[in-house]
């Protein structure tokens, strides 16, 4: 059976795609997905070799037939996206692809037109398969993006007789998260001792229980706030949600991105032992939820 | 005039940028107001704490179907976009997390056997604190879709001098809707490959948006040459830079960082203030 362990926090920049890369590099037999689709980065650690390339059509937008139009103003009045201009031109980037303009103009001279909202890659990285994408310039449908990398990962794992599937998220709460978290065996949540981390660790906790997405927690940049680092050992407790791991604040973190490494390739010091230690946890966790 | 500080990568200060530019906007006495637009996970009243004065539900209109009048014509299913309607046995089942509220069943249905009504998505706190009037968005957990609530949250004051917009990370549609109609956009990064990647993804869709922007770096003593460098190359103009501190870190963990920006950065919180005016003026006159 295939499991997917997703990692994801809340609030940004909390660790999650260093976590991730060193998790993808400690596990055997597994296919990475980098569903930060948005800001994807996880591709600037594993230096992936694109091996195929699929264009991603997010979803149609409304083009306006200037020979045809009448300037009657129908559309107008039907936009709630307010994407048409007064003189009948359709801003792409505010046209939300329901069609309802072009249903409706009474001369049919709207037409909805494929549009093409980023590109998806599979490759192969030293640690395996990855399947990742580039959504184009403020583009939308993240979630739609996010759910075909998933799809084809899985679909890699299974030709390969892979049982894992590492998942990179994206921060927030939303569409791409939803779609991220869909299906997961269990969301790794990666956060700091902060105010901020330790809200978003709440919201984003809830969510998965939304989800009935089972949770483990992880402490990024832990010595900033030991008294934070309490509460959030607290509200783990609390929610019985296993704490696999602390991770010091360690500036071969930033190094190791810098040399385009995980951090557990980079060095051997305090943040790579202790991703050790929860890739250790997370193996536990994971053939627990077999038997 | 509208500011928004946004970022593509996560984490690297959009908050603490936007609180300490309120912050330093109201002590010259300007008439402002600071907006949580990263409405999944708002966290600016953690650092303002202003004292909330109303929470106001936030509604998205979404179909409802009279039964009595639908004869299962299927004109609702065909024309929604987002499979926010199924036909079931002959009746349109509603899938309200779905729907974009587009109106096109709505307007669509023969019958006139749709109507739309109100759903709450989340909710909008208002409040003021030492002269920042606060307004913030706060989408419901399990709710996809926060563009909506983010343009609400964007009407909010408009009589004021100044509107700063913390913006969610990323470059898709929260972000885009952050950004859209302001008059400076700025990106905060710091200078790793992961900042730098993300910088030029989010300088992109604020480009795309017409939007003149600079560059904040933060923690800027951090991270590697090649950033600068590639800033230089791409012509991005680094209007205010701030060092890695541990007390900045310290003090942000605590939710109390802004007072300790202010009194030791503050020339850099005023470069981003007199960039953003600029910009402003040469829009106004253009």
């Amino acid at each position: 059976m295939i499991r997917e362990l997703v990692i994801i926090s809340g609030k940004g920049g909390t660790g999650k795609t260093s976590v991730a890369a060193s998790l993808a590099c400690l596990a055997q037999n597994k296919v990475i997905a980098d569903c930060d689709v948005d800001a994807a980065d996880m591709h600037l650690l594993l230096k992936p070799e694109v091996k195929l390339t699929t264009v991603f059509e997010g979803g149609k937008k409304a083009v306006i037939n200037g020979e045809t139009c009448t300037a009657c103003g129908d559309c107008l009045r039907y936009c709630r996206f307010d994407a048409i201009s007064d003189d009948f031109i359709v801003d792409p980037i505010s046209c939300e692809s329901c069609g309802v303009c072009a249903h409706f103009c009474p001369h049919g001279a709207i037409e909805m037109k494929d549009h093409v909202s980023g590109k998806w890659f599979v490759s192969e990285t030293r640690h395996g398969p990855l399947v990742h994408a580039q959504l184009g310039i403020a583009e939308g449908n993240s979630g739609k993006l996010v759910t075909i990398i998933k799809k084809k990962a899985r679909e890699i794992a299974n030709e390969k007789g892979y049982e894992l599937v590492i998942v990179d998220g994206s921060p927030g709460t939303g569409c791409p998260v939803i779609a991220t978290m869909s299906g997961a065996a269990i969301a790794l949540i990666v956060t700091e001792p902060t105010v901020s981390g330790i809200h978003d660790l709440e919201r984003v906790y809830e969510l998965a229980r939304h989800f009935n997405v089972k949770t483990a927690v992880c402490v990024n940049k832990a010595d900033i706030n030991p008294d934070n680092v309490a509460s959030i050992k607290t509200f783990c407790l609390d929610n019985k949600i296993p704490i696999t791991g602390v991770i010091p604040y360690d500036t071969n973190v930033t190094r190791a991105q810098i040399a385009g490494k995980s951090v557990v390739e980079y060095s051997s010091g305090a943040a790579a032992q202790s991703i050790e230690t929860i890739w250790k946890c997370i193996s536990v966790i994971l053939s627990e939820k077999i038997q | 005039m509208n500011i928004a500080i946004a970022s593509g990568k996560g984490g690297t200060g959009k908050t603490t940028i936007a609180m300490s530019l309120a912050s330093f906007y109201a002590g010259t006495g300007t008439r402002i107001a600071l907006f949580d637009c990263d409405v999944e996970e708002p966290n600016v009243n953690l650092f303002l704490k202003a004292e909330i004065e109303r929470t106001e539900a936030f509604n998205v209109l979404v179909p409802r179907v009279d039964e009595a009048l639908c004869n299962g014509c299927g004109e609702c299913e065909r024309i929604c976009a987002f499979s926010a309607i199924v036909l079931v046995k002959g009746k349109p089942l509603i899938f309200t997390e779905m729907c974009h509220s587009c109106g096109g069943c709505f307007h669509v249905c023969p019958e006139r056997a749709i109507e739309e009504i109100d759903k709450a998505t989340g909710v909008i706190e208002v409040g003021y604190r030492d002269g920042i009037r606060f307004a913030g968005g706060r989408l419901n957990i399990g709710e996809a879709m926060s563009p909506p609530l983010i343009r609400e949250v964007k009407h909010c004051y408009p009589e004021l001098d100044v509107r700063i917009i913390d913006s969610p990370p990323g470059t898709s549609c929260p972000a885009v809707e952050a950004m859209k109609d302001t008059d400076f956009v700025v990106l905060v990064t710091e200078p790793t490959p992961f900042g730098l990647n993300d910088l030029i993804l989010a300088a992109g869709a604020v480009s795309a948006l017409g939007i003149p922007f600079g560059v904040v770096v933060n923690r800027a003593d951090m991270g590697d040459d090649p950033f600068m460098e590639q800033c230089r190359e791409k012509g991005y103009n680094i209007i205010a830079s701030i060092p890695h501190s541990r007390d900045i870190a310290e003090a942000y963990s605590r939710g109390d960082c802004i007072s300790y920006i202010l009194e030791y950065f503050r020339g850099e919180i005023e470069k981003i203030a007199s960039h953003a005016e600029y910009y402003n003026k040469r829009s106004v006159r253009t």
